[in-house]
């Protein structure tokens, strides 16, 4: 429970882990849209390139960031099926019973399979293997900083959700204590139906929620005692700089996107 | 007696319970701590320890009495938002559960937060950090994840949240309850290092009898008045009146009553396992 792979940063020294974060929240939106732009075969191939060169650039072992896949397997190949044998088309490449599968299918079957892949693959690298979710959610308070001109809680928000973060280990750990403590008195989680298995985590979730309003209430505490007052006046320890690593980087986005473009144009195998 | 750090007098509190009742914890109590010295609050569950504890950086607002903390006069009316977070810089606090306290996601982040909050520059922030993880012994864990160290571990790095804000005093609120010894003996050493090397103040609430006998003065409270105040070789040696406090002396402590008692000669009262071990040798040459 300890090693849970969701947000979790990978600490190593790389381009990719110097740069500034909220570079890296806006060239991974730029990513996404590019994942999206490609139409043709080349430029799938080039956008998996890519993913493949974010990878080697972020010196994370490949192992870990297919760990990342792992929870979503069942989307991407129901995604794939139903591409397989919904999508219409003109080349028939095989039908048996009522079932037609074109070769249209199978393109974008494969197209949709690589788009998926990269946009795990390109948000988890740019966002939260290399950088610390200290560092994003800074990133997100500072990008959204001209909301406070609304007067949105901009800080508060950014608070809030680093809290999130920082709890999560400590409650999967709380989870599995309480479940281990209700099994021990004899509650069964594994067998029954639906409504009995969703049932049985009523005895979890009380003792959960309980346990984590004590907590937020002790942590809320602790956090006065050590001054903290909103985001009035606050310092930065890191205060984040924009260096000429994160706008070359920006200009390979940019340059990467109008190549995307430029190979939407090569259309053979469709 | 060096200058006084924190002086009260007849300080009370009480609380309003689900039904509307007055609930006094604290019911009178007098007594001075001197600037630099190492205090064991003893007590047991629900005598009001702790509730003295959170008194003294004004978690909580006492009821009626005196409270002088650093000089400044805490039940006057005078006080703005101001001296509260002065007072809370100078008086820092480490509480039980190691989990609850920390905030941020990573280590040398966590220790940030009080001087980030202060408003200090970066640059000193990053200076004063690094100096509070050497001090406590963190430095080679700054860029750990908090739920990743041991228990004692999380209490030393909760200790480097409190010194980077340079207080004078230091209370630990049964900072040890939750650990296994050896993250006890962390802990404390870190904190007894803190009191010699820095002369910073040091308020232990505790009810391990054997940490508390490691203190240069232990004072018992018991239903919200002090009982017991004085050297740990003073307080324990009244074993009856620490057991009517629902308290238990040291075990060496006991050991030498219970010799003493059989009619076996021995003089003094050793508060350490040592001091334990070499009294009974000397009555056993004799």
């Amino acid at each position: 429970m300890k090693n849970i792979a969701f947000g979790q940063y990978y600490p190593a020294r790389s381009p990719l882990h110097t740069m500034d974060a909220r570079m890296k929240v806006v060239l991974s939106v730029l990513y996404i849209v590019a994942a999206f732009l490609c139409k043709s075969a080349p430029a799938y191939a080039a956008l998996l390139a890519s993913a493949v060169v974010l990878l080697l650039l972020s010196r994370i072992p490949p192992r870990i960031v297919l760990r990342s896949l792992r929870p979503l397997f069942f989307i991407m190949i129901f995604t794939a099926l139903l591409n397989l044998f919904f999508s219409g088309g003109t080349t028939v490449l095989f039908s048996f019973w009522r079932i037609t599968v074109y070769v249209e299918g199978v393109y974008s079957a494969v197209f949709m399979l690589v788009r998926i892949v990269v946009l795990i693959f390109g948000t988890s690298i740019f966002l939260t293997y290399t950088t610390t979710p200290i560092e994003l959610t800074d990133a997100i308070e500072s990008l959204l900083s001209p909301l406070r001109i609304l007067k949105l809680p901009v800080h508060e928000f950014a608070m809030m959700m680093s809290i999130a973060l920082r709890f999560i280990p400590t409650l999967m750990e709380e989870t599995s204590k309480i479940m281990n403590a209700q099994k021990a008195r004899g509650v069964d989680f594994s067998s029954g139906g639906l409504i009995k298995r969703a049932k049985a985590l009523v005895p979890i979730l009380i003792p959960l929620i309980v346990s984590s309003f004590r907590r937020a209430d002790e942590l809320a505490m602790a956090m006065e005692c050590r001054c903290y007052r909103g985001g009035k006046g606050r310092t930065k320890m890191t205060v984040p700089k924009l260096s000429v690593l994160d706008f070359v980087a920006l200009a390979f986005m940019v340059a990467f996107g109008g190549t995307l473009l430029y190979l939407n144009g090569f259309r053979f195998g469709l | 007696m060096r200058e006084a750090f924190i002086h009260t007098k007849d300080l009370c509190y009480a609380y309003t319970d689900e039904n509307g009742t007055r609930q006094p914890v604290l019911r009178g109590i007098t007594l001075d701590i001197a600037r630099g010295e190492y205090v064991a609050v003893l007590g047991h569950n629900g005598s009001g320890k702790s509730t003295f504890a959170k008194l003294l950086n004004m978690i909580i607002e006492p009821e009626s009495g005196e409270l002088v903390v650093a000089g400044k006069n805490l039940t006057s009316e005078e006080l703005t938002e101001e001296d509260f977070y002065a007072l809370r810089r100078e008086v820092g606090m480490v509480f039980q559960n190691p989990d609850n306290q920390l905030v941020a996601t990573i280590v040398e982040e966590d220790v940030a937060f009080g001087p980030e909050n202060l408003g200090v520059p970066p640059k000193e922030i990053r200076a004063r950090v690094d100096a509070a993880l050497a001090t406590v012994g963190m430095t080679e864990y700054a860029r750990h994840e908090p739920h990743r160290l041991s228990g004692g571990q999380k209490q030393r790095v909760a200790i480097a949240g409190i010194l980077v804000m340079e207080p004078t005093c230091i209370i630990l609120d049964e900072a040890t309850a939750m650990l296994d010894p050896a993250g006890r003996k962390e802990v404390i050493e870190t904190v007894e290092a803190l009191n010699r090397e820095k002369g910073i103040t040091v308020i232990s609430i505790t009810h391990h009898m054997n940490e508390a006998a490691r203190a240069e003065r232990v004072i018992v409270i018991d239903d919200g008045v002090v009982i017991m105040d004085g050297t740990p070789r003073e307080v324990f040696s009244e074993p009856k009146k620490l057991m009517l406090a629902g308290l238990d002396v040291p075990q060496c402590t006991s050991l030498v009553h219970a010799l003493r008692a059989e009619g076996v000669a021995l003089d003094g009262d050793p508060v350490t396992a040592e001091e334990c071990a070499e009294l009974i040798c000397r009555a056993l040459e004799v």
